[in-house]
């Protein structure tokens, strides 16, 4: 499969770009949404701040880019911060406005007793199976880094979560071909792996069988 | 739930690994990527690698063998050693290293820490904490424990941390090398005094200790290094006796 990742200027993408290879997957990696129109599926990644990721997202076309996705048929997972900006809004740093593809909106993790940022190895806990996903396996442990989180989501858009200073804190989320994983799949061993396997496997296997002619091989 | 991290320590120098490995196993004991493969294979959840090069070419091999191990290893690793810029940062990070440590440069500059979260975001800045005691207190050292800073280890802990560290990694420079446990008030002094995940390091020498600090002081990871690579027990070994004993391990 041909995977477009966008290259906004944020961060690692060399981990994500190999994991994808091993996979092999045809990867290419822009910033033009010309270019990764030519993709089978688009990845966001993601590190560092909300307000300065979607900036240039906006300023690069990237933002509609996205949002015209789903009318297009074209699957996009988002990682890590790439999953929150998928949301509605943020408070990090100052409130930014998301790309709304799912109900939800980004906030810090409140002071408790627990460690900010929520990192290390989590379980995930499946609700309900992803469409892409056929089975888990028994050990479901997935590497987090991260301060801010899903909440006010759409329980129908939350497949697995993981438990984490009160809170079930949203792993796995979407909503039709959108995906979002708040873990780092790239860099989360075999499962990690596995996860990204089945995603690029079974992705385009449309959920309501209305592109059930896209080939599933 | 959260668990606890197990976390080996690599030092390389001119990209092969330092330090008498014996590990009869390995085809090459000092190449970087074999023993990070082994050690993911025994269940570490996170790897450093401390760049103890002295020399330019040295400093070079390191972004090749960052390169490497990032491409191969899906767990997580920060590199440490000789980062002394935010150019220095870009080259490892870009290279495919999860987390950076500063320790010397930082104390020199604490800018540098609030450089490097703002480009990078604070997961990816650890700052390396080596720590004295000193009466009732704990002095700061540089330069791998051979300068005495003007700062006390809680006071600079916290600086750290406002200044955009996203994780500390405390050495006890009292226990290091001494093999009789970690430094349970250090590391309880450093948890209790931020917000931020803190990793044990300095006196690893048998299971039981990583059982203490985890228990005791509740820190988020342990870092050892000769208790692995000597074999005097494995990684697996630690986390089975930490999961019969009741810690949270992956």
């Amino acid at each position: 499969m041909i995977i477009g990742i966008i290259d906004y200027g944020m961060g690692n993408l060399f981990s994500v770009e190999q994991a994808l290879k091993k996979l092999e997957c045809t990867v290419i990696v822009s910033d033009d949404p010309k270019i990764l129109g030519e993709a089978e599926a688009i990845l966001l990644p993601g590190v560092g701040a909300f307000p300065d990721a979607m900036a240039l997202l906006n300023q690069k076309g990237l933002s509609s880019f996205m949002q015209s996705l789903p009318e297009k048929n074209i699957p996009l997972l988002g990682i890590c911060l790439g999953m929150q900006l998928l949301y509605e809004d943020s408070s990090e740093g100052k409130m930014t406005e998301g790309l709304g593809l799912l109900k939800g909106r980004i906030r810090r993790f409140e002071k408790g007793t627990d460690r900010i940022p929520h990192m290390g190895w989590n379980r995930l806990h499946f609700a309900r199976m992803p469409y892409w996903l056929d089975d888990t396996q028994s050990d479901t442990h997935v590497y987090f880094v991260h301060s801010f989180l899903a909440m006010e989501t759409a329980s129908e858009q939350v497949w697995a979560t993981a438990e984490y200073s009160g809170v079930e804190v949203p792993g796995v989320v979407g909503d039709g071909l959108i995906t979002g994983m708040q873990f780092h799949p790239e860099k989360s061993g075999d499962f990690g792996h596995y996860l990204l396997e089945q995603w690029i496997a079974n992705v385009r296997r449309n959920q309501d069988e209305q592109v059930s002619d896209i080939s599933r091989n | 739930m959260l668990t606890k991290r197990i976390i080996p320590c690599l030092d390389v120098k001119e990209g092969r690994v330092v330090k008498g490995v014996s590990f009869v196993s390995l085809r090459d004991a000092g190449d970087p990527m074999e023993l990070a493969r082994f050690y993911d294979k025994q269940g570490a959840d996170e790897l450093v690698f401390l760049d103890i090069s002295a020399s330019h070419e040295g400093k070079e091999t390191m972004v090749e063998v960052v390169k490497t191990v990032a491409s191969e290893l899906s767990i997580p690793f920060t590199v440490g050693g000789g980062i002394r810029t935010l150019d220095d940062m870009k080259r490892m990070l870009r290279a495919g290293a999860d987390k950076v440590s500063l320790n010397t440069a930082a104390l020199d500059r604490p800018e540098l820490i609030k450089e490097g979260a703002d480009f990078f975001g604070s997961q990816c800045i650890v700052v390396a904490i080596d720590a004295k005691r000193n009466g009732a207190s704990w002095d700061v050292y540089t330069h791998g424990g051979r300068n005495k800073t003007e700062w006390d280890a809680i006071e600079w802990a916290k600086k750290s941390v406002e200044l955009g560290a996203g994780e500390l990694l405390v050495t006890s420079m009292d226990k290091d090398g001494a093999k009789n446990g970690f430094d349970l008030e250090l590391t309880k002094a450093i948890r209790d005094a931020v917000e931020v995940p803190v990793i044990a390091s300095g006196g690893a020498g048998a299971r039981e200790h990583f059982e203490d600090v985890f228990k005791q002081v509740d820190v988020d990871a342990a870092l050892a290094a000769s208790i692995f690579h000597y074999k005097e027990t494995s990684i697996a070994e630690v986390k089975e006796y930490l999961r019969k004993e009741g810690v949270n391990v992956r």
